[in-house]
């Protein structure tokens, strides 16, 4: 369970450019949701994942996971419980080592990262099944610098790194949007079946309207910092595009353009 | 002579190489540029010189140079990752603070008298060497130093934590996504390269028998000039670990500075020629960078 509290988040607090995004905001993702969040740019959806990671400060409210309050709990703690992935193929891996390196470094996210050595090849055929589950080839390219992989590629490795440790909450932003239909296609199956196997509990962020209808339990979407529609269960599932794109117009119209 | 004047620049350029090791590790595994090291290299000469004419053995001054070393850089990584003070700023301010610490330590300029025994002159290595004149002596203790450091760097990058510093100077973001401290891995970077120049430090100390104030002045362009022209000259031989390529940068780069006193370039001049060397590896670098990526 993942419950946000009130959240007030001010950018720039005190300067000229000060800016209020959230104020009084409050969302509680139950166990085992699958959460898509739809919204036009600059409605909040990074900030919120953000609040979630601990990635930015926050200046009232509070975040809790698990019943534990992580409000002042540092980013990088946090994520030993949380996977998360990034819209730019290039954040959630890392060029300068090869494939077989990430992964032994994804391997150790959980252990003390002491003396033993880096990359233990007994581990290298578990690497090999994992990548061959995506079927996009990369288990054949253990040897090869991520830099050198394709986005879709590097974005499939991040993906499956994310997961590849026991973990309850998966943290997704736009993680699709700098792929080719195909492969975004691909990498949006990929993640539902990490999630169903894993009964991970989600939170999406997707520019994908389709994606956000046809996965996830619930699909909220988001304006100027606010919860503009909140639908789950049935009502979820009798949801198709036109209805979201409708309610993204009558927002835009709301606004004067 | 000029066999000595070989013998006497790949010492040189052999104990510099220490130093090099570490700015291999802070500018290009970290991405940090770190001032600290015009500060750690001349605290390594200080407690080395002032040791040694207290009449602790010269291999004792070694752990305690580096250890001093690793200090200035745990500072200067504490000052940047806890303050959040920019990378540069933090070694400045570091290095500040450092010079009047060194002038502190060893009270003003101080020499080692020549019956003190340095590692250099030690029974050990007499023993070693054999009956070698004192400039074969330094250059082989050199050699047996700068070798086993690269080859404990070497290691350490095949460990966890080596990895994991590497992915730190990398993409941090990622570093803390595996849930680990990307401050902390800094921190740990820092003290390990400072550490190193805190040695090269020492070493030089005990090999001109003398700590001056303004020995480190420069050190840290020595050492960026010293990677960079070893990393620019094996770029096409991926397999040469950074680790070699400091160390043969720092030699190269020493002959070129003998070389150029040897045409009778003035000392004064040294630190105008260092820079201009330097801002000309730099722009070579872009040249040839620039070519690539039109290519
Ligand atoms: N670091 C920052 N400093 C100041 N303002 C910021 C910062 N980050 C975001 N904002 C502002 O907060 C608002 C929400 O930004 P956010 O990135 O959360 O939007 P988003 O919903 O993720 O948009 P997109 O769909 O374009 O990714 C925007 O108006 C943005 O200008
Ligand atoms: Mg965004």
């Amino acid at each position: 369970m993942l419950e946000l509290k009130d959240i007030k988040k001010i950018y720039n607090p005190g300067l000229i450019t000060e800016m209020c995004l959230f104020d009084g905001f409050s969302l509680t993702v139950p166990d085992g949701e699958f959460l898509s969040i739809v919204g036009s740019n600059g409605s909040g959806k990074t900030s919120l994942l953000n609040i979630i990671c601990g990635s930015i400060p926050i200046q009232r409210g509070s975040v809790t996971v698990n019943g534990e309050d992580i409000t002042g709990k540092k980013e990088y703690k946090r994520y030993r419980n949380f996977g998360r992935v990034y819209q730019d193929p290039a954040m959630g891996t890392c060029k300068d080592l090869t494939l077989l390196e990430n992964m032994s470094l994804a391997d150790n996210k959980n252990r003390h990262c002491g003396l033993g050595g880096a990359v233990n090849k007994k581990r290298a055929d578990f690497y090999k099944e994992q990548l061959a589950t995506i079927g996009l080839g990369l288990e054949d390219k253990l040897h090869v610098r991520v830099g050198s992989l394709s986005g879709g590629q590097r974005q499939a490795a991040a993906l499956i790194m994310a997961t590849m440790n026991p973990i309850d909450f998966l943290i997704l932003d736009e993680h699709t949007a700098a792929l080719d239909p195909k492969t975004a296609d691909i990498i949006m199956e990929i993640t539902d079946r990490r999630v169903k196997e894993m009964g991970l509990t989600t939170v999406m962020v997707t520019h994908n309207l389709r994606y956000a209808c046809e996965y996830g339990s619930r699909l909220i979407m988001m304006d100027k910092g606010q919860i503009v529609m909140d639908k789950a269960g049935a009502e979820k599932q009798n949801t198709d595009t036109k209805d979201i794109l409708a309610m993204f117009n009558a927002i835009s119209i709301e606004c004067g353009n | 002579m000029f066999l000595d004047l070989t013998i006497s620049v790949l010492t040189q350029g052999l104990l510099y190489a220490l130093l090099a090791y570490g700015i291999f590790i802070t500018y290009k595994i970290l991405d940090f540029p770190d001032l600290t090291v015009d500060g750690s290299f001349p605290l390594g000469a200080a407690v080395t010189a002032v040791l040694l004419n207290r009449g602790v053995n010269c291999y004792a001054t070694i752990p305690i140079a580096m250890a001093a070393g690793a200090l200035a850089g745990l500072i200067t990584g504490l000052i940047h990752v806890r303050f959040r003070i920019r990378d540069l700023l933090a070694g400045i301010i570091t290095m500040t603070a450092l010079f009047s610490v060194n002038l502190q330590i060893a009270g003003s300029n101080l020499a080692v008298p020549r019956e003190i025994d340095t590692v250099f002159t030690s029974s050990l290595t007499e023993k070693l060497t054999g009956g070698a004149p004192l400039a074969v002596k330094k250059l082989i203790v050199a050699v047996i130093i700068a070798v086993i450091a690269k080859i404990v760097i070497d290691l350490y990058f095949r460990t966890k934590s080596g990895l994991l510093l590497r992915a730190t100077g990398s993409n941090g973001t990622f570093v803390t996504t595996l849930a680990k401290d990307k401050g902390s891995m800094k921190i740990l970077g820092l003290v390990i390269a400072d550490t190193l120049v805190a040695l090269s430090g020492c070493l030089v100390c005990q090999e001109q028998r003398a700590f001056a104030a303004t020995m480190g002045t420069g050190q840290m362009v020595f050492g960026l000039a010293a990677v960079i022209i070893g990393t620019t000259l094996f770029k096409k031989l991926s397999f040469i670990k950074g680790t070699t390529c400091a160390l043969v940068g720092s030699v190269i780069y020493k002959a070129c500075i003998q070389l150029a006193i040897n045409l009778g370039l003035p000392t004064n001049l040294l630190k105008l020629v260092t820079a201009v060397l330097f801002l000309v590896i730099l722009v070579v670098g872009n040249v040839r960078k620039g070519a690539h990526e039109n290519a």
